[in-house]
């Protein structure tokens, strides 16, 4: 039986007067792979940090039930953040460190970690075929090897939800086709609810089952088939649809 | 004459020897444990910035006849939340916040001291404290304050990690991203003002930022920086007290000139090792 993962309601968010997020409301079911996809600057970042609870925002958003800001429990994500323009190249840690960091959402103070939680980093860098690098630098590792140790750190507490921020941005087309199909994987085998954001439509749309359109209020929510259907898209991009949908 | 060895082992039967070498060494290691985690997060400067806020505290306690130390921990304690504060809410930069604050800090005291007058002299003996006159109460109190500095900072070892590496994350990993900058700053500005009165401005500085870059040049995992940054600290403490005697030459300068040396030899290190 699905459950409802994720419930927004009326979720609006304002930075210095400007509205960046107008009244969104949509639901997330367990197991599903959504895409939130939408041009530059049309608040997808911000949708997440909501869902997050690292901005505030005006409405409801209701995670496994219950109100975000009585949900104090974070075991249950696992979120890989935008592109790593905060990752210092110089920054002391090995790529396992990093992993492990990973299940500090699951411990109490003073935070004491175990061998199994060494393990666990361990079989999740396995998992995503990383093994190798875990005590490398992680400022040491190409772009595409970081983020694949970041959605290791996400993975390592086996969350119900994974929330990627544009996890594609700095790789190149191979890795970046293989990182959407790892996702995918862990989505249809592992049964963990994935919520990917992206501005690349087409890409998403071949691996998300539903695609969320968002610019500053949702466009569109459904299938990707859907979405190359919707007259409502059509209008909104013209001929753009086309290349978008027919580009795979 | 006597050679190096003869003389280090003459200076260890001074008494105000061994009190450096064991404040100094203290004192080292509070620095360079939080040093790691202020330079990691843009803050290396603190330690100046907030010797500069001290100017202006223990001239506050001298016009007013109160115990310096009294009044500088909870003053300097509030200036470095509000340059955390500036940093979090006015989105000021980390070192712009520090500058903001510290300009403040400096011009005050010289206000109160140029309007009050006759106690420069106090003001200074104040805020250029020398390691070799260390007294043992003094001893006492910098283990006392760096035990807890390095007991904290254990505790709180994981969270500081997170929080350095991507506080974002640590938020969402449920981590009280704000108590624990609060409880890192407050302990930064307590190793502040009892280091500026024992070992004085220049060295506590340089014991925070020194050990920490020249550990980061060599070592890639955040344990073994803090570790390293540690030995180092302890060693260029230890070291310089001994140049200083032998050489005859301060021995707070020496002590940053033995840092100075270490971080060189770790940047060539560093290169070497690729």
């Amino acid at each position: 039986m699905s459950v409802k993962v994720i419930e927004a309601k009326d979720v609006s968010v304002q930075y210095q007067g400007v509205e960046a997020l107008s009244r969104i409301s949509f639901d997330i079911e367990s197991g599903d792979y959504i895409g939130i996809v939408g041009p530059n600057g049309s608040g997808k970042t911000t949708l997440v940090k909501a869902l997050l609870g690292l901005v505030s925002f005006d409405g409801t958003i209701r995670f496994l039930g219950k109100s975000l800001s009585d949900f104090t429990s974070t075991k249950h994500i696992g979120y890989l953040p935008q592109k790593m323009s905060f990752l210092d190249q110089r920054f002391p840690a090995t790529a396992k460190e990093i992993v492990v960091s990973g299940v500090y959402c699951c411990k109490r103070f003073p935070k004491r970690l175990s061998q199994g939680d060494y393990k666990a980093a361990e079989e999740a860098m396995e998992i995503l075929g990383i093994i190798n690098l875990k005590n490398r630098p992680i400022g040491r590792l190409s772009g595409g090897q970081q983020q694949r140790i970041l959605l290791a750190r996400a993975l390592v507490h086996h969350p119900q939800l994974l929330i990627l921020d544009e996890p594609t941005v700095a790789l190149d087309p191979q890795s970046r086709e293989s990182f959407y199909a790892t996702v995918k994987k862990l989505n249809k085998e592992n049964g963990v609810t994935v919520l990917l954001v992206s501005h690349d439509v087409g890409s998403v749309g071949q691996y998300a089952s539903k695609l969320l359109y968002l610019d500053r209020e949702i466009i569109f929510y459904g299938t990707f088939v859907e979405f190359c259907k919707s007259p409502k898209m059509s209008d909104y991009f013209g001929s753009g649809q086309h290349l978008i949908c027919h580009r795979h | 004459m006597m050679n190096t060895f003869q003389q280090i082992q003459e200076a260890l039967q001074y008494a105000f020897i061994q009190r450096a070498i064991i404040a100094g060494c203290f004192m080292a290691l509070g620095c360079s444990f939080l040093g790691v985690f202020l330079v990691l997060r843009r803050f290396s400067l603190i330690g100046d910035g907030l010797a500069h806020v001290s100017f202006a505290t223990v001239a506050i306690a001298l016009l007013f006849h109160a115990q310096p130390m009294v009044v500088s921990i909870p003053l300097v304690a509030l200036a470095s939340l509000v340059i955390l504060e500036l940093n979090e809410k006015a989105r000021v930069y980390g070192d712009a916040a520090i500058g903001l604050v510290s300009s403040f800090g400096i011009a005050l005291g010289v206000i109160i001291a140029s309007t009050a007058g006759g106690f420069n002299v106090d003001l200074f003996s104040y805020l250029f404290g020398n390691i070799l006159s260390v007294s043992g109460f003094e001893v006492w109190m910098t283990a006392v304050i760096s035990v807890v500095v390095v007991l904290v900072t254990a505790l709180f070892y994981h969270d500081l990690f997170a929080i350095t590496f991507d506080e974002d994350y640590a938020k969402v990993s449920g981590i009280k991203v704000k108590a624990v900058n609060r409880i890192l700053i407050l302990l930064t500005s307590l190793i502040v003002v009892l280091g500026i009165k024992i070992v004085g401005t220049m060295l506590v500085s340089s014991l925070i930022i020194l050990p920490a870059i020249s550990a980061l040049q060599i070592v890639r995992s955040f344990k073994a920086t803090i570790a390293l940054a540690g030995v180092f600290a302890v060693f260029s403490v230890v070291i310089g007290i001994f140049a200083s005697y032998v050489l005859n030459y301060p021995s707070g300068a020496t002590i940053v000139m033995v840092n100075f040396f270490l971080f060189v030899g770790s940047f060539l290190f560093g290169r070497l090792k690729g």
